[in-house]
């Protein structure tokens, strides 16, 4: 992997930990504190900080660590959680998030306004820092008293325990061991030392430059276990060196297992990490532990035992290790659930797919034809299966629309801030799921509507109140599947449109001609419009505009629509209908003439026969009576000019599209079929009415039909009518 | 796409050269030219699927090894009656390069002729009138063996923002299609 690659996954990764923060603050303000979020959120700092020193981003790096500081003081419960802290972190990390734009993304400094805003958010870190750190200074106080009381001054043998035997041959080598223990002595104060001197053999027998001599060392020290044993750096080969803690240091240890990174699942990094063992005590154990195992023959007694039988890690300490081991494990087993997959791949398999749809297509018309009844058996479990692996390959895109909703609590919470109105948001079906391609998309229509919903949907509190209505004001963003779409709705209990001055104002702006009638939904559906605002007040927030028109366009782009439905007094809903997916849909083939046309097999609700009857009448009238409901349908042969002759009977495909039902005529009925949406290219950009193409098993393009704008060209082409008529 | 590239920036260079080699074709008895760098392939007529509300120049699309490639009857193009089709008939399948990308398309032929390499300075400028095609369209009038052969201009006849906004034009009716023309 690239660095470039490396460095874009870090920036992928970081923007996800991000949320989860964001996710995490949130929750943390309405719910009680619970330990297992502010470790996430610790976590994710930390991670954050770790992986950008790799990439040397030192930007990123200062100001996450200042972070880091902050959550692990509330993690360990010196610094409450407040509204004023969730705040301060949720700046944070708006700011973290800018670093990684600006530094991570484009490798250039922040500008001067941006780097002074991420000061005063660090300096006003570092203000909680230094009252948490004054608390802390209060509590060694609190210590000592409790040790005066139980019989004052130092614990009894509260030292680093040195057992040192040097190696016979240490003076040889050119080594004074007493120049270590002198030096021993600046990092600490040497309590005691007992000279073992068992091993010197008779006088006559001594070998003047060997050393027979151990040391047994009390010794009272701040620093760590590392720091120790590099004093005798030098001597470390043929020395034997055991460094034991002071007692008062195991809870410490044990506390330090427990919160460390869990960047690693091995024991003995463990443990490193820690500071509890040091990296020659870890080889010098797994060396005994290979050698046991070559005494009892092949079972490898554990690393953990061979560490607490030679008295290198004390048990209780081991015990917590083994648990933090544990603990690490699961998390990693969680992650591994899931894998990162770069999008491209998956659109190349995607396309594949596709193509092999269609070639499947091809062989099973093949088999058909050929009559062979045992070829075509196994090509229908072909078609079978390429369904499945089709189904399959579409499922990896979808994700759950949750994420993206719940990015809209802090859009809530700060943007009714800034209004200062009382909103709160819920969220339903958030499990939705839809095609990662149209989640990204839908990211900016869908701020539009909650911010328009917020400041010119909800009244303010008062209003409200005297409405009778809570003074609470409540926004729902709801996601739901029906007919093969997927439904996101936005909706909000304020004061619903005003048909009047939507109307009055289109008027104004000649968006309608003051005689017009317009049905209710006609006239919300103005509020689409470009340049279309019927806010008095233009706030920072909406009332420019812009906006509405952009949604409606950008909705369209993805194949959708969009819906409005009010009422006055008591709210709004605005409805998006997106189509799943955008590579590949069921489609039910129809002939008009000599032409293959498909539409989406969502919407087909049944197919009636076109009754000799109402096909006579079809001049005059372009409706039929279904079960006593009106049908009206459209002639697809009129619709798209076919010229070929029409066949001896017609058929009715009756298709059904937001809550509404529409008959197409056609000739012929084809039977289902899985379509590859092909795009039509740039020439075709302005058609209407046919949304795609794909490609038949025959290898002749069949156009994939448009049914909402074949419905609403129906629709406009009648009313030119009428026009024309009056 | 880098192969794409590449020929563009042939096709760039080699107008300034002296010789260039042309893909000749028939279209109503009159003999015309392209320029052989933009060519792709030539494909037999067939199993042309039409697109309906699209004005007439626009013959339909085609299956190009799993793309759907638009054909063009260029002789509807030019304001002439389509062509008729003949055992000769031949789609040209051609690259246009517009703003940022290439887009296929394909040209509907009677016949094609030959290869050619016609000298620069045996090409004429296009003639102000009298050609009945727009002057837009021709880059030139080659001089082969004492007749003319249209060089096309391959970029305007096909223009892909023309194709598209002549349609619109077209769907809207007559009334607006100077409005169109006018943006």
């Amino acid at each position: 992997m690239g660095m470039d690659q490396a460095l874009q996954t870090y920036i992928e990764e970081s923007r996800g930990l991000l949320d989860e923060m964001e996710g995490i603050l949130l929750r943390l303000e309405s719910e009680p504190q619970e330990e297992e979020t502010v470790n996430a959120m610790f976590r994710a700092a930390h991670t954050i900080k770790g992986s950008a020193g790799l990439f040397g981003l030192d930007a990123i790096v200062a100001f996450t660590h200042v972070v880091e500081n902050v959550l692990d003081e509330v993690r360990g419960g010196t610094l409450a959680v407040n509204g004023e802290l969730v705040e301060l972190l949720l700046k944070c990390s708006d700011h973290i998030g800018l670093l990684i734009t600006v530094v991570a993304e484009t490798g250039e400094a922040l500008d001067a306004e941006q780097a002074a805003a991420g000061e005063a958010i660090a300096a006003a870190l570092r203000s909680l820092l230094g009252g948490a750190a004054a608390a802390d200074a209060a509590m060694p106080a609190v210590h000592e008293a409790r040790l005066a009381a139980s019989g004052g001054g130092l614990l009894e043998g509260d030292y680093w325990h040195l057992s040192l035997v040097f190696g016979r041959d240490v003076l040889k080598n050119g080594m004074d061991p007493i120049s270590f223990i002198r030096y021993l002595s600046t990092i600490g104060d040497i309590v005691s030392l007992r000279v073992d001197d068992s091993e010197l053999p008779e006088l006559n027998a001594i070998d003047p430059e060997s050393c027979y001599l151990s040391f047994s060392i009390e010794f009272k020290s701040e620093a760590d276990k590392k720091t120790i044993e590099d004093v005798f750096e030098f001597v470390r080969e043929g020395c034997k060196l055991r460094i034991f803690p002071p007692p008062s240091h195991l809870a410490a240890f044990v506390d330090r297992l427990e919160h460390a990174s869990g960047n690693t699942d091995m024991l003995g990094q463990l443990l490193i990490e820690a500071g509890i063992l040091t990296g020659h005590e870890l080889e010098d154990a797994l060396a005994s532990q290979e050698s046991m195992a070559a005494v009892c023959g092949g079972a490898k007694p554990p690393i953990g035992e061979v560490l607490v039988n030679e008295g290198v890690v004390q048990k209780e300490v081991m015990d917590a290790a083994l648990e933090k081991q544990r603990q690490i494990r699961d998390h990693k087993a969680q992650e591994a659930k899931f894998i990162r997959v770069s999008a491209e791949k998956l659109d190349e398999l995607i396309n594949l797919v596709g193509e092999l749809v269609i070639a499947g297509a091809g062989a099973s018309l093949l088999a058909q034809r050929s009559g062979d009844a045992a070829l075509h058996e196994s090509t229908s479990v072909v078609s079978g299966l390429v369904e499945e692996i089709r189904d399959g390959a579409l499922k990896l895109r979808m994700v759950e629309i949750g994420e993206t909703f719940n990015r809209f609590q802090r859009v809530v919470r700060d943007v009714s801030k800034e209004l200062g109105k009382d909103i709160g948001l819920e969220i339903g079906g958030a499990e939705t799921e839809l095609d990662k391609t149209v989640v990204e998309k839908i990211g900016d229509p869908l701020m539009h509507l909650v911010r328009n919903a917020m400041d010119h949907g909800i009244e303010p509190a008062a209003a409200r109140v005297a409405a009778g209505k809570p003074a609470k004001g409540s926004l729902r963003l709801n996601a739901y599947h029906d007919s093969g779409s997927i439904v996101i709705e936005v909706a909000d209990d304020g004061g619903g449109l005003k048909k009047e001055r939507i109307l009055k104002k289109a008027i104004e702006r000649g968006i309608v001609n003051p005689g017009q009638s317009l049905s209710d939904n006609e006239i919300y559906n103005l509020v689409f419009e470009a340049g279309f605002s019927t806010a008095d007040q233009v706030t920072n927030l909406s009332g420019r505009g812009v906006g509405m028109d952009v949604v409606k366009r950008n909705i369209q782009a993805l194949r959708g629509s969009v819906d409005i439905e009010s009422a006055e007094g008591r709210g709004t809903t605005v409805r998006i209908r997106l189509p799943l997916t955008l590579a590949i849909i069921d489609g039910f083939l129809v002939g008009v003439g000599k032409s293959a046309f498909v539409v989406p097999l969502d919407m087909v609700l049944e197919c009636i026969e076109l009754s000799e009857a109402d096909r006579k009448a079809a001049d005059t009238r372009n409706y039929v009576n279904l079960r006593g409901e009106v049908l009206p349908f459209v002639r697809l042969r009129d619709q798209f000019e076919v010229k070929a002759a029409a066949g001896k009977r017609e058929n009715i495909v009756v298709v059904q599209y937001g809550g509404q039902k529409a008959g197409f005529v056609v000739d012929e009925l084809m039977g289902e079929f899985q379509t590859v949406i092909k795009p039509l290219g740039n020439v075709f950009r302005n058609l209407r009415g046919i949304s795609g193409s794909t490609i038949l098993g025959t290898g002749e393009v069949a156009l994939i039909l448009d049914v909402p704008t074949l419905v609403q060209l129906a629709v406009a082409r009648d009313e030119q009518l009428a026009m024309h008529g009056a | 796409m880098s192969a794409l590239v590449k020929v563009d920036e042939r096709a760039g260079l080699a107008a300034p050269q002296d010789q260039q080699q042309y893909l000749t074709f028939m279209l109503g008895g009159e003999t015309f030219a392209i320029g052989i760098l933009a060519i792709k392939e030539i494909i037999e007529y067939g199993n042309l699927t039409e697109v309906p509300m699209m004005p007439d120049y626009i013959r339909g699309v085609i299956n190009l090894r799993g793309s759907v490639v638009p054909v063009v009857d260029l002789s509807t193009r030019f304001g002439r009656k389509s062509t008729q089709l003949t055992r000769r008939t031949c789609i040209v399948i051609i690259e246009v390069a517009s703003d940022q990308e290439t887009q296929v398309v394909g040209v509907v032929v009677d016949a094609v002729n030959e290869v050619l390499e016609i000298a620069q300075d045996q090409i004429e400028p296009p003639p102000a009138f009298g050609a009945k095609i727009r002057t837009d369209f021709i880059r030139g009038m080659g001089k082969v063996d004492g007749k003319f052969v249209i060089i096309l201009n391959v970029g305007n006849v096909l223009s892909i923002d023309d194709l598209a906004l002549l349609e619109q034009a077209d769907a809207q009716g007559m009334g607006s299609a100077n409005e169109a023309a006018a943006e």
